[in-house]
């Protein structure tokens, strides 16, 4: 659609830009403000310079988080996606149980972050627990609350069932907008099912799949609430993640200076990351 | 063609357990549930609904909840209607910049605003009220809410408000009475996505507020790590916070597939 050209348009925008601006950069300057000064409480404050941010950069726990973070959010990824998109090709097109399918499908993400991880927890309890009895059934022994590959596997299990949903259902949109006359060439043709879907599907994927990628990265980087509850980043700190470690500095530990240069550390790597992968894939697309 | 079915089946099936396993335990009693492991509630019981119903310190948490959701709704729709207009029909000095803007206050990790939501939130005297959670949300909301509608909005002909203009609409009249009713689905989805980000975030309800505006995701941690025995009172609450979303995702599920093909990065 071709789009006329007025700066009278930005009277529509302002709302949303004074309340956005209101609720991100306050607070933003705030988070700043904090990173380069110390506090020995009374309102006074000192330059500190760079010192929180050094701090930070050298501080073991900050890295083991890091990379306890980047294996999370690697492995959520490697599973989500693939399956993600396989269910998305297993759904019905037309007919009465592509609404049942739809809705079953999206109730996980319904339900409050707190409430899947109680649920999780109660699942995988050894004793009592649907999750963990089984597990334990099969001679194998498994307790979340003292082993941390079981803890791991939980907490990873926990987010294949909140968020592969997401996938599923930017997947089936796309899949569905695709048009019949494609499948019809194809057919045509004499397209085997493969081909039909490394030919045509995949590449009109290419937009939502980037889209998938982008919001499963960025909210499995964020995760606090589902891990808090499930784990509280146990046992010992084997499934703190990022989000756990800066509330923990910022709520628990008073420590406003390391924990505000923390979070624009944790919000860079986050914008940074997320600008990689989105040129990567444009790039790809410009080709 | 019908082991296609059968994944999908199982993968569904993998979907209700935990939440059949919650729905079971919130029937039984916390004895039953600490004694032993059974598929089926073998005292039935709805104690746990019952004091969840009678006991104000948890009714309140849910009205305290659904308010802030509500409020959160209508604002995040209100204000990104007439930008997700402009973003559609318009091109204007720094549009782009502002929707890249917006769209990356998605990105920001809530735990890095809790301690400034705090403080801010104090300073202007809403800590602990609805509103003070209802305004932390539209952080993510309203890009999200113009991202949507702006989707929605550019598939609707220019031809239309050429036409409206033309019949002698102003802007108000005819954004009122024709552009909002031709874009219904869109708001109802946009309505839904906000809904859905307010009801499920737990870290700034939480933070945000103490006695008076406590949502039922803050008591109900509260039940899970003090006493940690009332398992059965937990999964009765549980499955009290699956029935706004269920209701709500009833109401677009026709649209739903469409809600989320529309993004553009």
């Amino acid at each position: 659609m071709k789009k006329t050209f007025d700066n009278k348009a930005w009277f529509l925008v302002l709302p949303v830009f004074l309340m956005v601006l209101f609720n991100s950069l306050i607070p933003l300057m705030t988070v700043v403000n904090y990173s380069v000064q110390e506090t020995f409480g009374n309102n006074e404050f000192f330059w500190s310079g760079t010192r929180w941010f050094e701090q930070v950069l050298h501080d073991r726990q900050f890295h083991e988080s890091l990379m306890r973070q980047i294996i999370f959010t690697g492995l959520v990824l490697l599973i989500q996606i693939p399956l993600g998109l396989a269910i998305a090709l297993c759904m019905p097109r037309k007919g009465p149980w592509v609404s049942v399918c739809l809705v079953l499908i999206a109730l996980p993400l319904l339900v409050p972050w707190n409430v899947v991880g109680s649920m999780w927890n109660i699942m995988a309890l050894p004793d009592i627990g649907l999750l963990g009895k089984a597990i334990n059934g099969l001679g194998i022994s498994f307790n979340y609350t003292r082993q941390p590959l079981a803890a791991w596997f939980t907490v990873v299990l926990m987010d294949v069932w909140h968020w592969t949903s997401l996938v599923v259902l930017l997947c089936y949109a796309g899949l569905v907008s695709i048009p019949d006359a494609y499948y019809q060439a194809a057919q045509v043709d004499g397209a085997s099912r493969w081909s039909v879907f490394r030919y045509i599907q995949l590449p009109k994927l290419k937009h939502v799949l980037t889209i998938a990628i982008l919001l499963r990265f960025m909210d499995s980087f964020m995760i606090y609430t589902e891990v808090i509850v499930l784990t509280g980043g146990g046992p010992g700190s084997t499934t703190k993640f990022l989000s756990i470690d800066l509330v923990q500095k910022a709520l628990g530990g008073f420590d406003l200076g390391p924990a505000a240069a923390f979070s624009i550390v944790y919000f860079l790597i986050i914008l940074f990351l997320s600008w990689l992968f989105y040129t990567l894939m444009m790039r790809g697309e410009a080709k | 063609m019908r082991w296609r079915y059968v994944f999908l089946f199982i993968y569904i099936l993998f979907l209700m357990l935990p939440i059949y396993w919650l729905l079971n335990m919130s029937f039984k009693t916390t004895n039953e549930i600490l004694g032993g492991f059974s598929a089926f509630p073998r005292e039935f019981t709805l104690a746990s609904y019952r004091t969840i119903f009678t006991d104000p310190t948890w009714y309140n948490t849910y009205i305290n909840s659904i308010t802030y959701v509500l409020i959160n709704t209508v604002i995040s729709v209100m204000v990104a209607l007439p930008a997700a207009y402009a973003f559609s029909r318009y091109n204007f000095i720094g549009d782009k910049h502002l929707f890249f803007w917006l769209l990356s206050n998605r990105m920001a990790p809530p735990a890095v605003f809790v301690l400034p939501f705090v403080n801010l939130y104090s300073a202007v005297g809403l800590f602990d009220t609805p509103w003070a959670v209802a305004l932390a949300h539209t952080l993510f909301n309203v890009p999200l809410a113009v991202w949507i509608l702006e989707g929605f909005m550019s598939g609707v002909p220019k031809e239309l408000d050429e036409t409206a203009y033309v019949d002698g609409y102003s802007f108000p009249s005819f954004f009122v009475k024709i552009f909002i009713p031709t874009i219904a689905a869109g708001i109802g989805v946009a309505a839904f996505f906000c809904f859905m980000f307010s009801w499920v975030e737990m870290l700034l309800a939480k933070n945000l507020t103490s006695v008076a505006a406590k949502p039922i995701v803050a008591a109900m941690t509260k039940t899970a790590s003090t006493s940690g025995y009332e398992l059965g009172l937990l999964a009765a609450a549980g499955v009290l916070t699956l029935i706004p979303g269920a209701f709500v995702i009833y109401f677009v599920r026709n649209y739903i597939a469409k809600g989320f093909a529309l993004g553009r990065v």
